[in-house]
């Protein structure tokens, strides 16, 4: 459903991703971990069509869409999401207010008919029930005031309404205690299915622990330098990533 | 000194007109409103209009007002339009309402039956005809026409406009409506001077709406005055209105006076005039006093308005809040001015000031200024403004949850509208304002478009 072929971007200039190659299959769960400055976020970032960044070569497919010609919004349409690393604040406007935009505003693109407010209220309150969570953020401005936890939360809440068949977690976790990472993680394994596939880009491999990936990659340098199964994770974890820099380095 | 001398021959026509308005009948007015018209007008001949080089007048050019020839407005012109446009505004028909066309109250038009016992809600003019010692002791008491020129010349002129008063310990549950409509004369460009006072006894509780709004297209000038005065344990809450013509002019000033334990809170509106100017002077005068200023301004084209506030805390344990915030499109320009004034001994004094400014075009501008003047060493003072146009993480962020561009943006606005809207507490009236917000941004929007 994703293919990334040769992708070389970055910003002003500069030079990040040199070269990413990956295939998303549908339903499958690939974690993409690295060190600071690997370029984990740009790839995420350009996946999602963040203008700052800039794409030099290479080509992105997603379900036969050229996605890189496609604005932020029309991914959304098609499907795809970004779980942001800092979320946004969005003052004067509820999160129930902002959810109900969005999905109507995806409807309407794909020619469903538009919820109304007290449909959607519900819709909301099946979904918040789903993941196993109190509705006690989506009565409150997006993300205003929020902790670092529950701004992370609201991106999995957002998720779970929008339901893309493309998520890409952007280091969720991060900044997280144990217990938050967990909540997060139980929420996105329910939300897993045959027909949605999750790109999920951590530092860490904690996260990992509870959400059990088909596939992991290792970026360094802006390319993956190496790719496998879950196991490669803990082994990420035991060995740090220094073996990998020195791997990636003899190569190159 | 030829300065002096230009703005002496601005204010010439003004003290002409003053002398025919004394010879034209209001030479009945009793001899303590007759007292405080003539020292007003000389304050008015002294000071002339403000000019640039004055430093609250520094954003805020009121030449095109001293360049045009203003007629005093009479006898209010009472048509169809307006019965109807007074029927469309009001938000809960059969509740009180005290309407006033051209500055003077029009009774046909107005309904202040049915109201609690004791509570009063008319025009000034009748009032002080019938001889009311309530008038004669406020009136003018808080609203210093050595301040403002423009306070000045309403007080030289002063005589119709609402009274309001509510008794000792009276709570009303519907909000009083106080409605300014102009007829602009096609021939003319007329001037009116509304003055308001409310007065709210001990314990008392009072909504009141102030809505200036025009019933057709044309240039005017409504240059209001309006006195509050709260006495201990009073809750008011002012929503005001200011939705006049394109082509007129709005100058006012508001002074609230507040005893111990008050609490009073306006709500300002700002959506026409082509040149508005609102100063909002509050006191805190008795400790617990409580005040909020909130504004919200949307302007475009061409259009000014400079919200300029001072709040002066005199007794110790009191708070304020402050929340203005501007949308400004086109060539439009805000400005806001948050003066904050601790008195000594006004200890424990906690006031926050807020003004953040979304600008939608390149060539529309704010100036924000925060004035801190603190006499005591026991307070908590903060001041933030904002200044930009809409932020580009946002505009992503929500881009990438499915809303096209365009729509971001009007969703974005409008939160930072909604932030204002919130403090309408009136639900009708909050729905009302609700909707002119989202017509305002969708029209700006669609001329964004076209253009």
């Amino acid at each position: 459903m994703l293919e990334i072929k040769n992708l070389h971007a970055g910003v002003e200039g500069a030079e990040i991703l040199k070269g990413i190659n990956l295939k998303v299959g549908s339903g499958e769960v690939h974690a993409i971990m690295g060190p600071n400055g690997s370029g984990k976020s740009t790839l995420a970032q350009v996946l999602a069509g963040h203008p700052g960044y800039e794409v030099t070569a290479g080509s992105v497919t997603y379900e036969g869409q050229d996605l890189l010609e496609m604005e932020p919004d029309e991914r959304a349409i098609a499907g795809v999401f970004m779980a942001f690393q800092y979320p946004v604040e969005i003052r004067g406007i509820t999160n129930a207010y902002f959810l109900h935009s969005a999905v109507n505003s995806v409807r309407k693109a794909r020619g469903e008919e538009e919820i109304d407010t007290l449909d959607f209220i519900e819709v909301l309150q099946e979904k918040l029930k789903f993941i196993g969570w109190d509705d006690g953020l989506v009565n409150r401005a997006v993300n205003e005031g929020f902790s670092g936890g529950e701004k992370k939360r609201n991106e999995i809440l957002q998720l779970a309404v929008l339901e893309p068949k493309l998520a890409i977690l952007d280091e969720t976790d991060s900044g997280l205690d144990i217990d938050a990472v967990k909540a997060v993680a139980e929420a996105v394994n329910k939300l897993r299915s045959a027909d949605r596939s999750f790109v999920v880009v951590t530092h860490y491999q904690r996260i990992l622990n509870y959400i059990t990936p088909d596939h992991v990659h290792v970026l360094a340098g802006g390319k993956i330098v190496k790719s496998g199964g879950k196991d490669l994770a803990h082994e990420l974890e035991a060995k740090g990533y220094d073996w990998i820099r020195e791997q990636a380095a003899a190569v190159a | 000194m030829s300065k002096t001398r230009d703005v002496h021959a601005a204010a010439e026509p003004y003290i002409k007109a003053f002398q025919a308005f004394t010879e034209n009948g209001a030479q009945r007015a009793p001899g303590w409103l007759r007292e405080r018209r003539d020292g007003a007008i000389e304050r008015f001949a002294e000071l002339g209009f403000p000019n640039t080089r004055q430093e609250a007048w520094r954003f805020t050019d009121v030449k095109p007002i001293v360049q045009t020839t203003f007629a005093l407005a009479e006898t209010p012109d009472v048509s169809g339009t307006a019965k109807a446009m007074v029927r469309s505004l009001l938000p809960q028909p059969g509740g009180p309402v005290a309407v006033f066309v051209n500055g003077s109250f029009v009774e046909s038009l107005s309904t202040t039956a049915g109201l609690p016992a004791g509570v009063e809600l008319g025009g000034l003019d009748d009032t002080i005809a019938s001889g009311s010692e309530l008038a004669k002791r406020h009136l003018g008491q808080y609203a210093d026409p050595d301040q403002n020129p423009f306070t000045a010349l309403n007080t030289a002129f002063m005589k119709d406009g609402a009274f309001v008063h509510v008794p000792a310990d009276t709570v009303m549950d519907q909000p009083l409506h106080l409605l300014f409509l102009a007829v602009p004369d096609p021939n003319r460009t007329l001037l009116w001077h509304p003055r308001n006072l409310v007065i709210a006894d001990r314990g008392a509780r009072v909504s009141l709406i102030e809505r200036y709004v025009t019933v057709a297209p044309g240039n005017y000038w409504t240059n209001a005055v309006t006195e509050v005065v709260g006495s201990e344990n009073t809750r008011i809450e002012t929503y005001r209105v200011q939705h006049e013509a394109d082509g007129a002019y709005h100058t006012a000033s508001t002074h609230s006076h507040q005893a111990r334990d008050s609490q009073y809170t306006m709500v300002n509106f700002a959506f026409g005039s082509r040149l508005s100017r609102q100063d909002i002077k509050a006191v805190l005068d008795g400790e617990g006093a409580e005040c909020v200023l909130d504004g919200l301004s949307i302007l475009r084209d061409r259009q000014h308005v400079d919200f300029h506030t001072t709040l002066e805390h005199a007794k110790p344990h009191c708070n304020s809040w402050e929340f203005f915030n501007g949308v400004f499109d086109d060539r439009a320009r805000g400005v806001f001015t948050g003066r904050i004034i601790v008195r000594p001994g006004a200890q424990r004094t906690d006031s926050k000031q807020t003004n953040n400014n979304l600008l939608l075009s390149e060539r529309a501008r704010a100036d924000s200024q925060p004035q801190l003047e603190i006499y005591a060493d026991d307070v908590k003072c903060t001041h933030g403004a904002t200044l930009g146009p809409i932020d580009d993480k946002q505009l992503f962020y929500l881009q990438s949850r499915g809303l096209d561009r365009e729509a971001a943006r009007s969703l974005l606005t409008y939160g930072f509208c909604a932030e204002v809207l919130s403090a309408v507490k009136l639900d009708r009236l909050r729905a009302q304002l609700d909707r002119l917000v989202r017509e305002r941004l969708q029209e700006g929007a669609v001329s964004r478009a076209a253009g």
